[in-house]
């Protein structure tokens, strides 16, 4: 339209235009602008999500004094050597004298409860999926498929509380544990966000591959399992890889669970599943009431912020390339054929 | 078919995983209504906490979860639908804005609930809020501290993406045809978006909203720093005061009291109210997507 404006118009057209129905009133041309201005709206939240969050974290970089206080970039990455430790070591102990700032221990905390949580939910999400979509009768797939995607609706405090109440007994006791809150807790608590995620993704992905594949392998005389395991399963690997990947991105990001859950003490051990862990998650939701803006500490919080909104955005941009990717390749299968 | 071995087992596992999730699920939902129920009462649902939380109600939590999640509906829904709208309606193919836009969405969706925490109190509450008291309080904290507003606009940053790709969505779906035959009777584009697709489409968008007011009712992270107040046995007046609220309340209830044991029922009665908000209105949700889904099919 803003084209037509861009040559003189003949008298005759320039009536057309006011009388005809290429003509918009004033006001709706105006309420059109408003809904473009509006859209934009996401876009500045992302930016501004960004920028102040690092706004708190990044005068790091040029305060020497907040910086010296975490014993530098070294303090934040590499092993202390702290008075009463043997040997040099990763400690998170923000409020000790002097403060001891690793954030590795917390990294390794956030990686062993996601990678505990991905333990469990990718059988339960991609069998129950494969179950759904291939076994299932449609009677039972109508009632399952929406069943489990309501668990996606509970609050995560409530998860959290659940994994608190009565998973942690039951670890407790099935283990014959000292203590109730564990990474293992905390991992059987997300579990229960991240299935619904690798579950339904995963579903959409078995239910997409061609008919035409399962037919011709049917035809060959293979077994309904040979099908599935071997003709089924590869084809929708990407689609269910996107899933891990967002359930993966999930599982980092929550925090109501694992911040109740976990027991919130900051071991390094990667490979004991039932110690304590604290989260990056937690680790800011728990402290970050208790220190006083500008502190070092406070700082550490929004950098570990910033970290976590990037690996976020990585592992989703991951996802996201990789359902193309799986779309991609049936709609040109689609047309080969 | 006969079925072979390989058969039975491979349907035996994949089973047993949906059967280990449908029994937690099961376990979930019948011990918060087998122990939240009993304590349902008039008085539970307007009382104040009393006797170190384990007594009492959930009143002026119910009251504060119910007005921050109203302040964020009226936040995001304007916004949200309109950005639907425009992807969906008015975008031009290949604009980049619109790519933009999307990318944004999809991002926003993908950020940590705490995260949104931070944003919240870095942006709402420290630039916004003291940029306004030092103009017009002389830096007295009137604005710049946690409180409802903030709260409820940081929740309504977080439910966005929802209210956005629903919109679009059920958009989408509306048939080529009614915009075309609206344009065939010499309507603008402006009333054929508005007096032929969006009305039929108001289903899918009101699920949209819908879903996003659960999800955002439900959400504890992100209010820790922004507003939530743990004891507060007074309502709120004013949207600038803190507020206590029910996913908070179970948070608090369950890892700082002092009596875990004597605050059981109060817990198990406030996750029940909690559930019924937030995850009564996502399952109202669903229900509408699925007959939705089924008509058009």
């Amino acid at each position: 339209m803003s084209r037509e404006a861009t040559h003189p118009a003949l008298p005759a057209e320039r009536r057309q235009r006011k009388l005809g129905r290429f003509h918009t009133p004033w006001s709706h041309r105006l309420a059109e602008r408003l809904l473009a201005v509006l859209a934009t709206t996401a876009i500045g939240a992302v930016a501004l999500i960004f920028l102040f969050i690092g706004r708190e974290a990044l005068p790091l970089l040029w305060e020497s004094e907040a910086l010296e206080e975490l014993g530098g970039w070294a303090g934040l990455f590499l092993p202390q050597q702290w008075r009463g430790y043997e040997e040099a070591s990763f400690v998170w102990q923000p409020v000790g004298h002097p403060g001891k700032f690793s954030l590795v221990p917390l990294f390794v905390g956030t990686l062993k409860v996601t990678l505990l949580t991905m333990l469990l939910s990718v059988p339960l999400g991609v069998g129950g999926a494969i179950y759904v979509s291939q076994y299932a009768p449609r009677r039972v797939r109508d009632v399952v498929k929406p069943l489990i995607e309501l668990l996606a609706g509970v609050p995560s405090v409530v998860l959290g509380f659940f994994a608190l109440v009565v998973l942690a007994s039951w670890v407790q006791d099935g283990l014959g544990l000292t203590y109730r809150l564990n990474g293992l807790v905390a991992a059987l608590g997300l579990s229960l966000t991240v299935v619904p995620v690798v579950f339904t993704i995963s579903e959409d992905a078995l239910q997409t591959v061609p008919r035409s594949l399962v037919e011709a392998s049917h035809a060959l005389g293979a077994r309904r399992y040979q099908t599935i395991l071997q003709v089924v399963l590869p084809a929708a690997i990407p689609g269910i890889a996107a899933a891990i990947v967002l359930g993966f991105g999930r599982a980092i990001g929550e925090t109501m669970i694992v911040l109740m859950a976990s027991g919130n003490a900051a071991v390094v051990d990667l490979f004991d599943a039932t110690s304590s862990v604290r989260t990056v998650t937690a680790t800011i939701a728990a402290e970050l009431g208790e220190v006083s803006r500008g502190d070092a500490h406070w700082r550490v919080l929004f950098l570990l912020g910033v970290l976590l909104f990037t690996i976020t955005y990585l592992l989703n941009q991951a996802g996201r390339a990789i359902t193309e990717h799986l779309q991609a390749r049936f709609t040109g299968a689609e047309a080969k054929r | 078919m006969k079925r072979a071995l390989g058969d039975w087992l491979l349907l035996g596992l994949t089973g047993a995983a949906v059967l280990v999730v449908l029994a937690l699920m099961a376990v979930l939902f019948g011990l918060i209504l087998v122990e939240g129920v009993p304590q349902l009462s008039g008085e539970f649902l307007t009382a104040a906490p009393s006797a170190d939380m384990t007594g009492g109600g959930v009143g002026p939590a119910l009251f504060g979860t119910a007005m921050m999640t109203l302040l964020m509906t009226v936040a995001v829904v304007p916004v949200g639908v309109a950005t639907g709208i425009w992807l969906a309606e008015y975008a031009p193919k290949g604009s980049r804005l619109a790519r933009w836009v999307r990318a944004a969405v999809a991002n926003l969706a993908g950020v940590p609930s705490i995260v949104f925490g931070l944003f919240g109190l870095g942006f709402f509450i420290l630039f916004v809020g003291r940029g306004v008291d030092r103009l017009f309080h002389g830096g007295e904290p009137v604005w710049g501290q946690p409180s409802l507003l903030w709260a409820s606009l940081t929740l309504a940053v977080l439910t966005l993406p929802v209210v956005i790709v629903t919109t679009e969505e059920s958009l989408r779906a509306v048939p080529d045809e009614l915009r075309e035959a609206a344009l065939g009777l010499g309507a603008t584009r402006f009333q054929t978006t508005f007096r032929v697709v969006v009305p039929n489409a108001a289903r899918g968008v009101l699920t949209g909203v819908i879903l996003a007011i659960g999800r955002g009712a439900g959400e504890v992270a992100p209010i820790i720093f922004t507003g939530a107040a743990n004891f507060l046995p007074e309502l709120p007046t004013d949207p600038r005061e803190m507020f206590m609220h029910l996913g908070y309340h179970v948070y608090a209830l369950s890892t700082q009291s002092p009596n875990v044991d004597a605050a059981r029922p109060a817990l198990f009665g406030t996750v029940l109210v909690l559930m019924t908000l937030s995850f009564g209105l996502s399952a109202v949700a669903m229900v509408l997507r699925h007959r939705m889904g089924g008509a058009r099919s």
